[in-house]
This record gives structure tokens, C-alpha cells and sequence, in this order.
């Protein structure tokens, strides 16, 4: 029996990586998707005594990326935030989550700061009301407040190019 | 053409990998001397097509055919020469078909330099390797083909990840892979002893000198990545707990612990099924490497061409391989026996610890990994683990770990008394605590921390020298020189690989402790300090890259006033993906890093320019090639090339499992051992 633990201890192990793959954080649907977006009202990053609210946004299409200096992902999607801003298509605003304000404005002098205004959630409580997975993600939120798609990790130049993209011109179109 | 012929070879390479994973084994156990005969043969044929396959790939690169599925998708016309090359294990596709590869040439390492072990005993661990090479093999048939054709063909292609269009990134997979392989063919070894039933210090004896050298090349790719990750991503930092750092790490700590263990079983002849599941385990955590990297459950920088369906793939495979493993440890292992004994303060007992504690510490590694997917799993919330966690873990784990580095070489084997170690090591013990006390002033500032993390290192290396100077004065008469030259080159490996974790440390050390850096906007021509050092920005430069549009930033370093140099960051956009990069650029020196990265534009041409002083960064990678060095120095040592010479001495009698009583006797034996020549001249202390 004793020489069997090693076995049993890794069936166990197998048991949740099987069920980690039904969980891929990339597929994962949100329960928020066709909700209406969680209202909040934030501090901004760069000017603290101004406050940003959601409801500031409603009538026109936006995308709220949450985002963090000690995220190592960030870094990777982060040009094509840049890009996205700077083609004007769409305004990016940017939910600071978990993290301390200088190190965070640092980091996007470094990386460039495509966002509008960035929001500061240190606390992460705008997160959980988002279900915030792990940083970063991805919100589309359409001119009445509506999530309508959710990007969980990284934006690759895929999903930006085929869905995400596409999906806001599609949502400008509508009245 | 090209790519079915690929295509074709790669299925022959599966029919010959079954006949090499089936027959051999069933040989071997029921006494077939034509089917024990077949392993040998069959595996140079594996490699060969595996090899044409292998190079059709790279021929459709390196040709730009974008009728390939994968190479459309990887390159592009504009790559230069090197790095279509390069892109031919830069994808997903491509880099299981190198790990097909390197797993042949390892299958046929072992055949060639294995002509002193019993034929059955090569037959079943060729079969094994045959076993590993058909699942990959499958995998990549089923669900990543790399010959997929596109139709019709692409006019251009998209681009490789520039990220890896950099030499180091070009070097540092097939490093790291030749590791995770190499390590397979330790589990082989494994699985050969379980099914023969014979887990004796020959089987140690055996697939010591693999499993070293598949621990050397895992050593050597972590650092490639890490340094890759330092002067390639931009902002200085050099490992970052992420899960796909994490899952190259894990098998490399399990590893260190089965390198360890493996020196007691052939020594003494204990741990064997410990050493034995350690075996299972490293290999199983280097597929669970591959699980984690290419399924996608954990969110990474590194997550490319991630698929649920290959992740199943995977797993089941993971889970056959466990099973079937673990099930022959579970029937065998109650079997073995025990070896030497030993007592409770033994040079055993020490490395013991020192397992455990590797263990307990790719443990924590491990959770801390899976531990978003476990919480998720069952339904408790969703959360990440950050370095906070594994700093605030390792490093208490991994402190009594170094301080046994420093105690274990000198104990004896057996039985060790604690008043002659407390003895022997004191001045060590004194020299360290006192280096480490007044070094930090030496640094500008004195850190508790950094005093601690010197500590430690100064342990390491002045216990090395302690060991070494007794191991000198029991060496008999001579010359220190004579004396020198008279030690194997496996106990120089072992402390050269011990010195290279205190050369690590001290890195990691120091450069946490005194880094300083400046974020700042500079317009041309004005100055920042940092650490002494005064850079200038003197403007930026536009040019045209092969396949980039660059901005080349130039920055004179003075010192005291006096120039020392020019350094030229740059940003780099890939004309195909449109991705930007950033290019530090690094004055290099012995003592410290200047880092300069260049981050955006600003107004009136100026930048935000990032400048570092790094004291010590570069001992990091230092210590770990010291580590690597040491190493290939226990590999080459005398024992086994001895062995090639008195092959058939030792062929006709395969079974001498006892361990010559010298060893016994004489504790200087580093982890490695004695060789013959000095060992009657050891005595007892």
C-alpha cells in the first residue's frame, strides 16, 4: 500500500488538470456577457482627486482593459493597446487593479499609455464585480452599458484583428 | 514533395519507434537474442527518418513554402536566413518535432556509449525511449502536424514571434529541451531497472552519468531564458515565477534531488526506490512542463498555439505514462530491499535532508503554479499567485538546503560524529560570518538581507575549500600539485557545482540589494546619474532592420566626468506582426550592468529613457554556468571513461553491486566518487 501513495497522489493531481482543461481562462464564458456592465466610480490613476464613473461612458462603445504593472502578460498585449489608441477607433480605458500608483504610472510612461483616463482599484473590488479572473483582461462594452465580450489573458493580434475589432465596428454601427 | 516526404518519414519514424518500444522489451523478458539484438538497429533508423523529417521542415523554412500550414504561419520572405532556420522549432509543430529529434539522438547516445552494460538491459531501455517517441510521435501526427499543407498557398506569410527573433531565443529551446529529453533517458534507466527486477548500485552506476548530463543541459537552458528575459524584454528583471518559467524549473529541482540521490545508491546502495520514483518523477514533471505550456489551462507570457484538444492529448499520455510507471514502482519497489545502513548524522542522512527539502521546495513551486487552476476547479474563486508567494516560500526552503551544501561533502558516509564536523568546519563557519558581515560596507550600505544572502554563499565556498584542504592532506606525499592532480575530476565537478549556486546567490544577492534605477524623460542632450554612473542622451536615430523599422537611441556613459562609452537601445517594429520590441542595450562588466532601454517618445525629441546599474547581475548566470561546467566535469571523469576501456572486465560481471570498501571507509568522496588510484591512498580521520 505504501508504494502505491505515489500513484494515488498523482491520479489526484491528474483528477484536477483534467478538470483545469474544461476550464481553459481563455474560454471560459462570462456569466456578464449581454449584462449590463457593473457600475463603478474610481479615482483616476494620474489625477487622484478626479473621479471616473462608468455611466460617464454610456452612448458611445468602449473598452475597459484591466491591467497591472506586475503583470507580465500586460507587456505582451500592451502594443497592441497603443495601436488601437492611437488608430482613434476606439476610446481604452484602463481599470489599475491591484497596484501601487507610482509603479503603475512608471510603467506606462515606459510602455506608452493608450488609455483615456486609468482607474485605480487597489483593492480590487471593481474586479470581483467584473470577475476578474487574473490580469489582464478585456472588456467591450456597447452604448448602453452592455458587456459584449469579455477577453481573458492577453489580447493576441488574433482576437484583436478577427473578434474584437470587428465586434466594436459592429456596435458603432448600432444606434 | 518536400513536405509529404517529411510528412512520410515522420510516419515511418512512428512504425520503427513501435517495433523499437515492443519488441526489444518483450525480448529482453522472455530471452530473444534476435528481438534484444533489434534495439540497436532500429533505433539509428528512427533517428535517421526522424532527421529527414527534420530537415524538410527546416527546407520549407528556409525556402519560404507557404503552402505549409506552419510555415505560413511562422515566417515570412523578409526573416533573415538565421531565423527562418530557427522558426523551424519556433512554433508549436516544430518544437515537438525537435524533442522527437533530440529524443533520437539521445536513444542513439545510449546505444553507442553503452557497449559495457548487458544487452538486455540496453534492449529494455531502448524500448523504453521507443515507448516515449511513439507518444510524441502521435501527438504530433494527430494533432500537430507540421507538414499541414495550406491551400491554396499563402503569397506571404506572417512572421515568427519576434520575441524570438534573437540569438539567445534561437539557442535556448533545443537546450532546454535536450535537458527535458535527457532526462527521459534517466526514466528509461528507471523503468529498465523495474522490469528487469535488478535495482542495484550498477543500475545507479548506470544512469548517473545521463541523468548529469541532462541536468547540465536544463541548467544551461533556465539560464539561456533567464538572461533572454533580462536583456530582451526590457526592463531588467530576470526571472519572473511565471508558470512557464515555473514548469522548466520544476523538473530542473527534482532533477538536482535525483543527482544527489543517485550518488548514495551507488555508493551505498540506498535510496534505490527513492531514487527510482525521483527518476519517474523529474520525467513526469517535464511532461506536465509540456501539459502546462501547450494546453493553456494557466494564463503565461509563453502560451503559444495552446489547444484543449492537445492538452488532452497530452495528459492521457501523462497519465499512461504514471500509471503504467508508477504501478511497476508500487509492484517492484517493496521488493528492493534496503541498502546500507546509516545512521542519524550520516553523510546518507545529510543528503536525504537535502532531498526532502528540494522536494518539499519544487513542491511549494508547484502548488503555487497550480494552484489558480486547483482553487478554480473546485469551484472556490478564481486567483493568481504572484512572486510574492514564491519568494516569501523558496527562499526559507531553500537556506537550510545551501547550509547542507556546506556540511554534507565533509560527513562521512555511514556514520559521521557531529564534534569532528563542528570541528572541521568552524573556521569555515567563522570566515563566512565574518565576510558577510563587513562585505555589505563594502557595497556603500549594510542590508540585513543582503548580509544573510552573502552568508550563505561564503558558506558554500569557504566549506568547499575546508573540504578540500583535508581532502589534500589525506592524499599521501607530494606536491600540492601532485596532490591536486591526484583528485577525480567528478569531486572538482561536484564543488564546482556547489560554487556556482554561492556564485549565484551572490548575483541574486547583490543586484536585489544595490540595484538602482532611473525612469526619467531626457531631452537631448541632458544627463542622469545612476550608481555613479552619468548617461547622456544625445538623440535618437532612425533605420531600416531586414524585417524591422528601427529607432536607435545613443547614449554616452561617463564616469567621473570622463567617457566611456556609447550605448544604443533601440525599439524595433516588425513590419509583418507590427509588434514593437525593445533592444537594451547592456555594458557588460564584471562587477556591474549599465542598462539602458529606451521607452517612449515624447515631444521635442525626447524620450523616456530607463537606466539601470545592476551590481553583480551577471554572477547570476555565472554561477549557473559554473554549475553546468561542474556538471560535464563529473561526467568526464575517469571512472567512466575507464569503463570504455576495461569493457570486457566489467562485462563479465555485470552484477558487482557492492561498492568498493574504500569508499566506504573515506568520507572525502565528494557526492561523486573516488577514483581507484587515489582511493587506497584515502584514510580514515
Amino acid at each position: 500500500m505504501r508504494y502505491l501513495m505515489p500513484l494515488i497522489a498523482f491520479m489526484i493531481l491528474a483528477v484536477f488538470l483534467f478538470a483545469g482543461l474544461s476550464l481553459n481562462p481563455r474560454q471560459v464564458p462570462s456569466p456578464l456577457i449581454d449584462k449590463p456592465a457593473p457600475e463603478f466610480e474610481l479615482h483616476h490613476l494620474h489625477e487622484p482627486d478626479k473621479v471616473f464613473s462608468s455611466t460617464d461612458n454610456v452612448g458611445k462603445v468602449w473598452l475597459l482593459n484591466v491591467w497591472a504593472s506586475w503583470c507580465v502578460a500586460c507587456r505582451d498585449e500592451h502594443p497592441l493597446f497603443v495601436q488601437l489608441a492611437n488608430s482613434g477607433l476606439v476610446p481604452v480605458y484602463g481599470l489599475n487593479y491591484k497596484d501601487e500608483s507610482t509603479t503603475a504610472m512608471q510603467w506606462l510612461r515606459q510602455y506608452g499609455d493608450p488609455y483615456e483616463v486609468s482607474v485605480v482599484d487597489v483593492e480590487g473590488r471593481v474586479g470581483i464585480d467584473y470577475g476578474v479572473y487574473g490580469v489582464p483582461e478585456t472588456y467591450v462594452i456597447d452604448k448602453q452599458g452592455i458587456i459584449r465580450h469579455k477577453q481573458i489573458g492577453p489580447v493576441t493580434v488574433k482576437s484583436m484583428e478577427e473578434t474584437i475589432i470587428p465586434l466594436i465596428i459592429e456596435l458603432q454601427r448600432q444606434a | 514533395m518536400i513536405p509529404e516526404i517529411g510528412n512520410f518519414a515522420l510516419i515511418l519514424a512512428l512504425l520503427l519507434a513501435i517495433t523499437q518500444g515492443t519488441l526489444p522489451i518483450i525480448g529482453a523478458a522472455r530471452g530473444i537474442p534476435s528481438w534484444i539484438a533489434l534495439a540497436r538497429p532500429v533505433v539509428q533508423g528512427q533517428f535517421v527518418f526522424v532527421l529527414i523529417a527534420f530537415s524538410c521542415l527546416a527546407y520549407s523554412f528556409v525556402t519560404s513554402d507557404f503552402s505549409v500550414l506552419n510555415v505560413a504561419t511562422n515566417s515570412n520572405t523578409e526573416l533573415p536566413l538565421q531565423y527562418r532556420i530557427a522558426a523551424t522549432w519556433g512554433s508549436h509543430e516544430g518544437s515537438l518535432l525537435l524533442w522527437v529529434l533530440m529524443l533520437a539522438g539521445w536513444s542513439i547516445a545510449v546505444s553507442v556509449f553503452s557497449k559495457q552494460l548487458p544487452d538486455e538491459m540496453v534492449a529494455r531501455v531502448l524500448g523504453v525511449l521507443g515507448l516515449v517517441s511513439v507518444g510524441f510521435l502521435l501527438f504530433m501526427l494527430f494533432t500537430s502536424n507540421p507538414f499541414d499543407r495550406l491551400l491554396p498557398a499563402a503569397m506571404e506569410g506572417s512572421d515568427l514571434n519576434p520575441l524570438l527573433q534573437d540569438p539567445g531565443m534561437v539557442i535556448h529551446p533545443p537546450m532546454l529541451y535536450m535537458g527535458y529529453v535527457g532526462f527521459s533517458v534517466a526514466f528509461a534507466f528507471a523503468i529498465a531497472a523495474l522490469l528487469s527486477g535488478k535495482l542495484d548500485a550498477t543500475w545507479a552506476r548506470w544512469s548517473r552519468p545521463w541523468t548529469t548530463v541532462a541536468w547540465a543541459f536544463l541548467t544551461i537552458g533556465i539560464m539561456l531564458g533567464s538572461w533572454w528575459a533580462y536583456y530582451e524584454l526590457g526592463w531588467g528583471g530576470w526571472w519572473f515565477w511565471d508558470p512557464v518559467e515555473n514548469a522548466s524549473f520544476m523538473p530542473w529541482i527534482v532533477g538536482t534531488a535525483l543527482v544527489h540521490s543517485l550518488a548514495v545508491t551507488e555508493k551505498r546502495g540506498s535510496f534505490k526506490s527513492w531514487t527510482v520514483l525521483l527518476a519517474i518523477c523529474t520525467f513526469a514533471l517535464c511532461l506536465l512542463g509540456t501539459f502546462l505550456v501547450r494546453s493553456g489551462v494557466l494564463t503565461s507570457v509563453h502560451a503559444f498555439a495552446t489547444d484543449p484538444e492537445r492538452g488532452i492529448f497530452i495528459l492521457g499520455f501523462l497519465v499512461v505514462v504514471m500509471v503504467f510507471s508508477l504501478l511497476l514502482f508500487a509492484w517492484r519497489a517493496p521488493k528492493v530491499g534496503l541498502g546500507g545502513k546509516f545512521d542519524l548524522l550520516s553523510r546518507e542522512s545529510l543528503l536525504l535532508a537535502n532531498n526532502i527539502l528540494l522536494l518539499v521546495a519544487a513542491g511549494s513551486v508547484m502548488l503555487g503554479t497550480l494552484y489558480p487552476l486547483i482553487v478554480d476547479s473546485l469551484g472556490l474563486g478564481k486567483l493568481s499567485v504572484g512572486p510574492p508567494y514564491f519568494e516569501l516560500v523558496f527562499v526559507p526552503l531553500m537556506t537550510p538546503a545551501i547550509f547542507l551544501m556546506g556540511v554534507g561533502p565533509i560527513a562521512r558516509w555511514k556514520q559521521t560524529s557531529l564534534p569532528t564536523l563542528v570541528v572541521r568546519l568552524r573556521w569555515a563557519f567563522g570566515v563566512s560570518v565574518i565576510t558577510a558581515l563587513i562585505m555589505p560596507y563594502f557595497m556603500g550600505e549594510w542590508k540585513p538581507l543582503v548580509s544573510f544572502g552573502l552568508l550563505l554563499a561564503f558558506w558554500v565556498i569557504a566549506s568547499a575549500f575546508v573540504n578540500l584542504k583535508h581532502r589534500l592532506s589525506n592524499s599521501g606525499q607530494g606536491s600540492l600539485f601532485a596532490k591536486l592532480g591526484r583528485q577525480s575530476r567528478s569531486y572538482y565537478g561536484m564543488h564546482c557545482a556547489h560554487i556556482g549556486v554561492a556564485v549565484f546567490i551572490i548575483g541574486v544577492t547583490l543586484v536585489n540589494g544595490y540595484e538602482t534605477e532611473q525612469d526619467v524623460r531626457m531631452d537631448v542632450g541632458s544627463q542622469v546619474e545612476v550608481g555613479g554612473y552619468s548617461f547622456q542622451f544625445n538623440g535618437v536615430n532612425d533605420y531600416v532592420g531586414p524585417n524591422y523599422q528601427g529607432i536607435r537611441g545613443d547614449i554616452a556613459v561617463l564616469k567621473d566626468g570622463e567617457f566611456l562609452r556609447n550605448l544604443h537601445p533601440e525599439k524595433r517594429t516588425y513590419n509583418a506582426s507590427g509588434m514593437s520590441m525593445t533592444e537594451a542595450a547592456i555594458d557588460t562588466g564584471i562587477f556591474r550592468d549599465l542598462y539602458v532601454a529606451l521607452g517612449e517618445p515624447l515631444a521635442n525629441d525626447a524620450w523616456v529613457v530607463r537606466a539601470y546599474h545592476k551590481p553583480f547581475v551577471d554572477w547570476i548566470w555565472f554561477g549557473c554556468l559554473l554549475m553546468v561546467i561542474g556538471g560535464f566535469l563529473a561526467v568526464s571523469d575517469k571512472r567512466y571513461r575507464l569503463k570504455i576501456r576495461k569493457k570486457e572486465e566489467i562485462v563479465t560481471k555485470p552484477e558487482e553491486k557492492t561498492v568498493e570498501p574504500v569508499d566506504v571507509a573515506e568520507a572525502p568522496a565528494s557526492a561523486a566518487v573516488s577514483a581507484p588510484a587515489m582511493a587506497t591512498e584515502t584514510r580514515k580521520v
